[in-house]
């Protein structure tokens, strides 16, 4: 939990930058000593190829011939290209069904297992989704939800209920991939909370039981608020993860039926691989980039993620 | 200080995000071309090709290929490396732009001009030339499929077409008999007698048959026919052996810079077909997008099922009852398959130009064709290799005659559709061809303005 929570106060400190100027500590030279070797490995394998990338998105990089720089028409381009803005708007959907619910879930798991189980093969279980490799997840959900040979299905007509093609139909399959990724990272999203939940010191809900305060007053007067911090730390990197959610897609519906679900990310393999456009594809994950640092910092400042009341 | 350096690390931690949204650090410069006759060995000293294929079922065939052609060539040491089709494609593309790709790769029709029109493949003409390749020994126009403006960037190996694998069983149980099957008739407006059989051999769950008014087309038991999917641009299985026949084509010629999505009678093929699905008889799109049509035959779940003859073995490992293969129905111009075939190339940035060109040299051979055909996995580019291939078939009990009476009809075959933007082309129609069989919109509405965006990208 220490990183995540110096991680929140880190951007936290970027988003709202009104601490008072401090002088030079010497502690901040032993401090820099021990981020070294992370900050040369950030350099090299994500700083450098990051400007790389830039430079890219302002050439016309069809990945065998040399780049020729073209300005800022792979920009233009983007704006006129209306795959670009359904990709964005199916990414935003995805969101939309993916946070709400996963979040919810977690919350409930979360204080679940804080309030009924010590069991250590529970908690264990409850993150055995999120062990599974990506790829293994949506090929497993692949089968079970295919309208002829998955049990899903099979299931639904034993009760009486139409076939669904889950993946298949455009209006079920970004709802099932939502599905499928709730599935596999709500343990996950829970486990942070219960941590969270575990920082709250017990003395806190002592007193509150002592003034006479109900177990729901408890929860919303007492847990969510000393549980915003970590909240936040969730939503922001569980938004992100989201917005460029790419695995599941790939395995199970490569951006079909009809672009319902051709996501960013999959719009920039796809650009970028199958049709060579590397600095077109470059260009829009430039774009998404910046839409997920809007993004955030709004996240940040709307929950006060700077902030702590314990 | 301290704050300055906080607000750097923000900074690159925010930038860090980028870096999963681009998919991977950028390459380095495309790698060099060296020339013919770069870094020619040294005498004595072995040369290491290496050879990739995307088909699992070939790698038999062309490991006992390279071991005959190591046995004749001891200075070369070939090494074949098999990945599916997907990965294959990735991996040639970014061993290219990382200079790893490798020297000799199987390769695909509508795969090499893009390849080659970025220079990655070596002009094997003049080799072919020098060498006296005699070209007219490769069945039909295979040949040509791989050359451009007096250059050739493959020797085909291989041939395929299209045919109508069906279930004994099933069919059986309808009363259809085998020569209904293989005289049947089409049209895009009235179906024909191939439009009946569908019917007939359509059954939902109440055992009701397609041409019953009491048949319920959302719970249907058994399709009469499962195409593998939408087809994207070019249907070679789901769509082109119905289009054709009306005398349609997707171009007019090789290279053609004009496609031909708009025209009434690839729109009425269509239009059927999607009504097909609506009625039950064909197995909607949605069932088959995400296991494929094969996947669900071998299940069961239909009676008639159109695909290419690099099957056969699939279906003689998976099917679960007994199968045949029968003729494409006939046409208002006879019976059409596409005829495609695959060919080795030679990539340009190997160092061993010489000893790859002897690589794909007898890998297009007679002896290597009919060591292939013996595999019985493919049909070789050569009549003996077929006549191996087709013998090797029969001893498993199965008749491939539908293949290959088909690629010896007269005009029973039209060549894949080769163009450049290939990929460009695949992205416009894969979403309208999905559209079309989900019933979102009417073929009349939309091949017509996709043809126009496909035609625009040559402009």
């Amino acid at each position: 939990m220490a990183t995540q929570r110096s991680a929140i106060a880190l951007t936290g400190e970027a988003v709202r930058a009104r601490r008072p100027q401090r002088r030079f500590h010497p502690e901040a030279f032993t401090a820099f000593l021990f981020i070294l070797p992370s900050l040369i490995g950030f350099t090299v394998f994500y700083a450098a190829p990051a400007v790389r990338g830039l430079w890219i998105s302002f050439t016309n990089w069809d990945l065998l011939r040399p780049p020729q720089f073209v300005g800022l028409s792979n920009y233009v381009r983007l704006f006129q290209d209306g795959e670009f803005w359904n990709a964005l708007g199916v990414t935003v959907y995805y969101v939309l069904l993916n946070i709400p619910l996963q979040t919810l879930l977690a919350i409930i798991i979360a204080v679940m297992m804080h309030r009924l189980t010590q069991s250590m093969l529970i908690r264990g279980l409850i993150i055995l989704p999120w062990l599974m490799p990506p790829v293994v997840v949506g090929l497993i959900w692949l089968w079970l939800l295919d309208p002829n040979l998955g049990i899903v299905n099979i299931a639904l007509k034993a009760m009486g209920l139409p076939m669904i093609a889950f993946l298949g139909l455009p209006q079920w399959a970004m709802p099932s991939i939502a599905m499928i990724n709730i599935w596999q990272y709500v343990g996950y999203t829970a486990l942070l909370i219960f941590a969270g939940l575990q920082s709250i010191p017990g003395s806190v809900y002592e007193a509150a039981s002592i003034d006479g305060a109900s177990e729901t007053q408890m929860f919303w007067k007492v847990t969510i608020p000393l549980l915003r911090p970590v909240l936040v730390f969730v939503i922001v990197t569980s938004v992100i993860g989201s917005f460029q959610i790419f695995d599941t897609i790939a395995i199970t519906t490569k951006g079909g039926p009809v672009n319902a679900t051709k996501v960013l990310n999959w719009y920039i393999y796809e650009q970028a691989f199958s049709r060579f456009n590397m600095g077109y594809a470059t260009a829009i994950s430039i774009v998404l980039f910046l839409i997920l640092i809007f993004v955030s910092m709004i996240q940040m400042r709307i929950l006060r993620a700077g902030e702590s009341d314990l | 200080m301290n704050r300055h350096l906080s607000l750097a690390l923000v900074w690159l931690l925010v930038i860090s995000l980028l870096l999963s949204a681009c998919g991977g650090a950028p390459a380095e410069s495309p790698a060099p071309a060296p020339g013919p006759d770069a870094a020619a060995p040294a005498a004595g000293q072995t040369v290491t090709i290496n050879y990739w294929l995307w088909d699992a079922n070939q790698l038999p065939a062309y490991q006992k290929c390279a071991d005959d052609f190591m046995a004749a060539n001891p200075n070369i040491k070939v090494v074949i490396t098999q990945s599916g089709w997907g990965d294959y494609w990735n991996n040639v593309q970014t061993g290219m732009v990382a200079g790893t790709a490798p020297d000799v790769f199987t390769n695909h029709l509508a795969k090499y001009p893009e390849f080659a029109s970025k220079g990655q493949l070596v002009d094997i003409q003049p080799q072919v030339e020098a060498d006296g390749v005699d070209l007219s020994v490769y069945i039909g126009q295979l040949a040509d499929l791989w050359a451009r403006d007096g250059k050739r960037y493959g020797l085909p190996k291989d041939w395929d077409t299209i045919a109508i694998v069906y279930n004994k069983d099933a069919v059986a149980a309808a009363g259809v008999t085998e020569e209904e099957l293989n005289n049947a008739t089409w049209d895009p407006q009235t179906g024909g007698t191939f439009g009946e059989l569908l019917a007939k051999l359509s059954v939902d769950e109440n055992g009701n048959n397609g041409l019953s008014p009491d048949f319920n087309p959302a719970r249907v038991k058994q399709y009469g026919l499962i195409i593998n999917g939408a087809g994207e641009a070019y249907g070679q299985t789901e769509w082109s052996w119905l289009a054709a026949t009306t005398g349609w084509r997707h171009i007019d010629e090789l290279y053609a810079t004009k496609y031909n999505f708009d025209d009434p009678r690839f729109i009425a093929t269509i239009q059927w077909l999607a009504d097909m699905m609506k009625q039950g008889y064909v197995m909607p799109l949605e069932q088959v997008t995400s296991l494929g049509g094969a996947a669900a035959f071998n299940s069961g779940l239909g009676a008639l099922h159109s695909n290419g003859s690099w099957m056969i073995g699939e279906f003689a490992n998976n099917a679960t009852f007994p199968f045949g293969f029968a003729r494409l129905p006939i046409g208002p111009e006879g019976r059409k398959s596409m005829f495609n075939g695959l060919a080795d190339s030679i990539w340009v940035g190997t160092k061993h130009p010489n000893e790859a060109w002897q690589w794909v040299k007898y890998a297009a051979s007679k002896a290597c064709a009919d060591t292939v055909g013996e595999f019985g996995v493919v049909f070789p580019a050569q009549q003996s290799g077929v006549d191996k291939a087709v013998a090797a078939y029969q001893a498993r009990g199965i008749d491939v005659s539908a293949f290959t009476l088909q690629a010896l009809e007269p005009g029973g075959t039209f060549l894949f559709p080769i163009t450049d933007h290939a990929s460009e082309i695949t992205a416009i129609m894969s979403p309208v061809m999905q559209s079309i069989f989900l019933g979102q919109v009417d073929a009349a509405t939309a091949l017509p303005q996709a043809n126009a965006q496909i035609n625009a990208l040559f402009q």
